[in-house]
């Protein structure tokens, strides 16, 4: 079986244009929903409490939070998790001290009780309520992790560069990166629009997709450069179209098995795990077409020649023809 | 051109061997089983516990499976039964024939439950995966360990050693005070400064002296150098640690873990733990030092006899079982203890425990030694509300700021000792910063959800590789498969701690590792479809996809070190998973599936064709 037979090479640079055009508008889109809309950070990053209860039967969410609107908490989120009979509860630091009924008493600053939680608030959703997590997340914890996760994002970047730089050119490790941060904006972009929730495994699933998609960028710059040395006679254009061309029946394939896998996650990995898939799958979808319609255009821009990558053999060629 | 020499063969074999040894125990469910601990900071678990815990069981007629001794920083003992019937049995006989007085309990009898892997392959160190709360169920607490405390309190003893020095050398000063993170001493003139400052440093190899003039004349200012501040911070720390390991062994946990986590955190875990509202209440609470006299008045010693409690006393056992009287007055607390450390004596070479007070309780124990020598003084370590003597040692002579503590002792007995008298100051407070509970069914959930991402999708991934490129998909699924192995094995043998995250990194690394096999077969194909012979398409294949394989590799390697360094919590436990999968999945995609397919045409002369699916060529 063969998917692909492609009899000529796909003309993708002499649409360039209109790709770079595509993904400035998507990648300005994201930026947008990015700043009006911001992002919907879980407690990890914002100090909290979670607290994950199942019941027997289906649970009555809007009772669940009209009693937490009585206890004192001013915008409780309640919400289903995977199924009609487990519901989440996410509030603030702020909501626990001002809710007496649900805090433990004798502490310097009063923290939430289970007991009187499950007693006062989650008694009324419906019969035999059982707690099955609870995640308290102080606030200075929170910053610290937002500043770790920026450091690991500019880090992964410098790294990627570096050792592109290194093992190609600056104008492909330049593009690489580029186009890769395209898509981690991009996933950011869907996660601020949706108001999904953006946790501390979606920011493990965005920085992976980072590495993940620098090798789509690394397999084509890895043609380009092979093409450089064999198809001597081909403008860079013909170059690089070639490059993709022949790669893309691998592009598509990997990338749909990956997916493959993160589906199954989505599916089977149970609440816990799906926005972490999601990610995933917002990242790996558009890293198929970044580094297809992005990097190579970009690196076409920054000016890419044959003498970039094939300086070695040039040498060599001039050394024998002196003999 | 395609054969592996013998050698390469024996590589590949070995590492397929010792995946499948590391990666065995994982298949063995766990079985009950009981675990003794030691429930107060005295009762130290030694390995001759075991004769004594296998005399028991036999005479409750009891059949066990196995002891094992666990050394480490709290040692226990794990006895392997049957069943769940006779784990119970078992722990009932243990608790009443190890602790016969139910209100004072020495050890801590805690169902558990261990791999049933056979013997020899934990003798071999094999064992399974170590599982993350998340998947196990329990609690995570994070402390921050308040150190401007610790390092206020020690300021504050500064202030008053000054002061009494100060006095007792006829200096005058016009007031010793605290200001901020520095000791402030006010002085009239720059000479008597000076000679303070001569009469201060004296000894004191933690502080920097300095004088400045002021308006109202010289100020002595005395800080604590960096070093001393990281030594004081880390010594905090550590004794906290030990405070929380001797509260959390009442919990009766099987596997707390009670480590460090940056500068001034710690983390506590306890697997398996449901009550968070009675682990807070036990991690919170202090345990105290009190130093009192012992009653030696032949009134005590006849009411010691027929053990009655005279009038302002109090009767307390002492570690051996023998009970002593007790004054009540208290003559320095745990708050007075500034260090306990064990020690040599210089002239005996025998070991010893040193003490360090602060000045209040220096000047009481002065006091008090200077009247009652050769009279002896209790250490009380009070836990629980219930005080136990650590040690009652003779005083020689007038007790100062130091003093020490000798006696036949061996050195490790020194070492526990001064572990124990710290235990009871705490060093600085502590404040729960960061609590995750996770209940028992969850964690079954949770495993259950993370086992199903990873089959269906290597299914998923079988199938269409087997379909897709034939004899060639199959080579990769099966070199997918020993990458699978080896990444378990290896999370085995490190006993990484493996998180619902990480189970999805081994799912992601599963997807991702494919994408080598995918390169090199379309590599081949290629080759193929450009008019190669099929050997010449497999070794060209191989050899031209090996660079970009790697190149690909180091960049997500790249991320997934990124995430390692500064990750924490489940950002953690997904990087470490991430990135031996990377490794594992180079060494597995082009080695071994080169040698599997080797090993299949290698020694074919005339080959024809491959079986890599359909090659089209362009007309």
């Amino acid at each position: 079986m063969e998917f692909f037979r492609i009899k000529r090479d796909i003309p993708f640079m002499r649409h360039a244009l209109i790709f770079n055009v595509i993904s400035l508008i998507t990648f300005l889109a994201a930026v947008f929903f990015l700043t009006t809309r911001g992002l919907n950070f879980s407690i990890e990053f914002t100090g909290g409490v979670v607290i994950e209860a199942s019941y027997a039967d289906v649970a009555n969410i809007d009772s669940i939070r009209e009693s937490l609107v009585k206890a004192g908490v001013a915008s409780p989120q309640v919400q289903n998790f995977g199924t009609t009979r487990d519901v989440i509860l996410r509030m603030s630091l702020k909501d626990i001290a001002a809710a007496p009924s649900i805090q433990t008493t004798g502490d310097k600053t009063p923290q939430l009780d289970r007991d009187k939680l499950t007693a006062n608030v989650l008694s009324a959703g419906g019969s035999q309520p059982q707690i099955r997590r609870v995640d308290f997340v102080g606030p200075q914890v929170g910053r610290e992790l937002a500043e770790s996760g920026a450091l690991a994002l500019f880090w992964v970047v410098v790294g990627i560069m570096v050792y592109l730089a290194f093992r190609f050119e600056w104008k492909f490790s330049l593009a690489a990166v580029v186009a890769n941060l395209h898509d981690v904006v991009i996933i950011l972009g869907f996660f601020a629009f949706f108001q999904w929730e953006f946790s501390l495994t979606v920011l493990a699933a965005t920085l992976a997709v980072l590495g993940y998609s620098v090798n789509e960028s690394v397999v084509i710059a890895d043609r380009i450069r092979e093409n450089f040395k064999k198809l001597r006679k081909a403008s860079v254009d013909q170059v690089i179209d070639n490059a993709i061309t022949s790669t893309i029946s691998r592009t598509i394939i990997t990338h749909g098995l990956t997916e493959t896998v993160v589906l199954s996650m989505l599916f089977f990995g149970g609440p816990t795990l799906r926005f972490f898939a999601v990610a995933l799958t917002i990242g790996i979808l558009f890293g198929i077409y970044s580094s297809v319609l992005v990097m190579a255009p970009i690196t076409r821009w920054l000016g890419v020649k044959r003498d970039d990558l094939v300086k070695p053999l040039n040498k060599r060629e001039s050394a024998s023809a002196a003999r | 051109m395609n054969r592996y020499p013998l050698w390469k063969y024996v590589i590949i074999g070995v590492a397929l061997l010792a995946g499948l040894l590391f990666a065995l125990p994982n298949l063995f469910p766990s079985v009950p089983a009981v675990q003794i601990a030691s429930a107060k900071a005295t009762v130290k678990i030694e390995p001759t516990i075991v004769t004594q815990v296998k005399d028991i069981l036999t005479k409750a007629g009891i059949q066990e499976q196995g002891i094992f001794y666990q050394e480490g920083a709290s040692p226990s003992v794990r006895v392997r039964v049957a069943s769940d019937d006779v784990q119970l049995k078992a722990k009932d006989a243990l608790v009443s024939a190890l602790n016969p007085d139910p209100n004072d309990e020495s050890y801590v009898v805690a169902l558990n439950r261990v791999s049933s892997s056979p013997a020899w392959l934990t003798a071999l160190g094999a064992r399974p995966m170590s599982l993350g709360l998340d998947l196990q169920g329990g609690i995570h607490f994070l402390m921050q360990v308040d150190m401007s405390a610790a390092i206020n309190k020690r300021l504050d003893s500064l202030t008053t050693d000054f002061r009494s020095t100060l006095r007792d050398k006829t200096i005058r000063s016009n007031g010793v005070e605290r200001n901020g993170q520095e000791v402030d001493i006010a002085f009239n003139d720059a000479e008597t400064a000076g000679a303070a400052m001569k009469v201060l440093a004296d000894g004191e190899a933690d502080l920097d002296f300095k004088v400045r003039q002021e308006a109202s004349g010289y100020v002595l200012a005395a800080t604590l150098k960096a070093s001393a501040a990281t030594q004081l911070q880390s010594n905090a720390i550590q004794q906290n640690i030990t405070t929380l390991r001797n509260r959390v062994n009442q919990l009766g946990t099987s596997e707390p873990v009670i480590q460090p986590q940056g500068a001034d955190r710690i983390v506590v875990e306890l697997p398996g733990v449901q009550d968070a509202t009675r682990a807070k209440e036990i991690i919170g609470r202090t345990a105290t030092l009190e130093a009192r006299l012992v009653d030696s008045s032949p009134e005590a010693m006849t009411a010691l006899a027929t053990s009655s409690v005279p009038f302002g006393d109090d009767r307390f056992t002492e570690r051996g079982g023998i009970p002593l009287l007790v004054k009540k007055q208290v003559v320095f607390s745990g708050d007075d203890l500034t260090d306990a450390q064990a020690s040599f004596d210089p002239q005996t070479q025998q070991p010893i425990v040193m003490l360090t007070l602060g000045a209040k309780g220096a000047r009481t124990v002065r006091e008090v030694s200077r009247a009652n020598i050769h009279k002896r003084m209790a250490l009380i370590l009070f836990e629980k509300n219930k005080g136990e003597i650590i040690t009652a040692p003779e005083i020689q002579s007038e007790l100062g700021q130091r003093f020490q503590i000798s006696g036949t002792m061996t050195p490790s007995e020194a070492t526990d000792e001064a572990l124990l008298l710290r235990a009871g100051a705490l060093a600085a407070p502590m404040d729960i910063i960061e609590e995750r509970s996770i209940g028992p069914s969850l964690g079954k959930d949770n495993i259950e959800r993370g086992f199903l991402s990873v089959v269906y999708g290597f299914l998923a991934i079988t199938v269409f590789m087997v379909i897709y490129y034939m004899l060639f998909g199959l080579v990769s699924v099966v070199s997918l498969g020993s990458n699978l192995l080896f990444l378990i094995a290896i999370l085995s043998a490190l006993q990484a701690t493996v998180t619902l995250p990480g189970i999805a990194a081994i799912a992601l690394a599963l997807g991702m590792a494919i994408d080598s096999n995918v390169l090199i077969n379309e590599r081949i194909r290629e080759e193929l479809r450009n008019g190669s012979t099929p050997q010449a398409a497999i070794a060209a294949g191989y050899e031209r996809a090996f660079g970009t394989i790697l190149d690909s590799n180091i960049t997500t390697l790249i991320a997934g070190l990124a995430l390692l360094a500064f990750g924490s919590g489940p950002i953690r436990g997904f990087a470490i998973v991430h990135c031996i999968g990377i490794v594992t999945s180079i060494f597995s995609s082009v080695f071994v599936s080169r040698g599997i397919v080797n090993l299949i045409y290698g020694r074919r002369r005339k080959l024809s064709s491959l079986a890599i699916g359909q090659v089209w060529k362009p007309a």
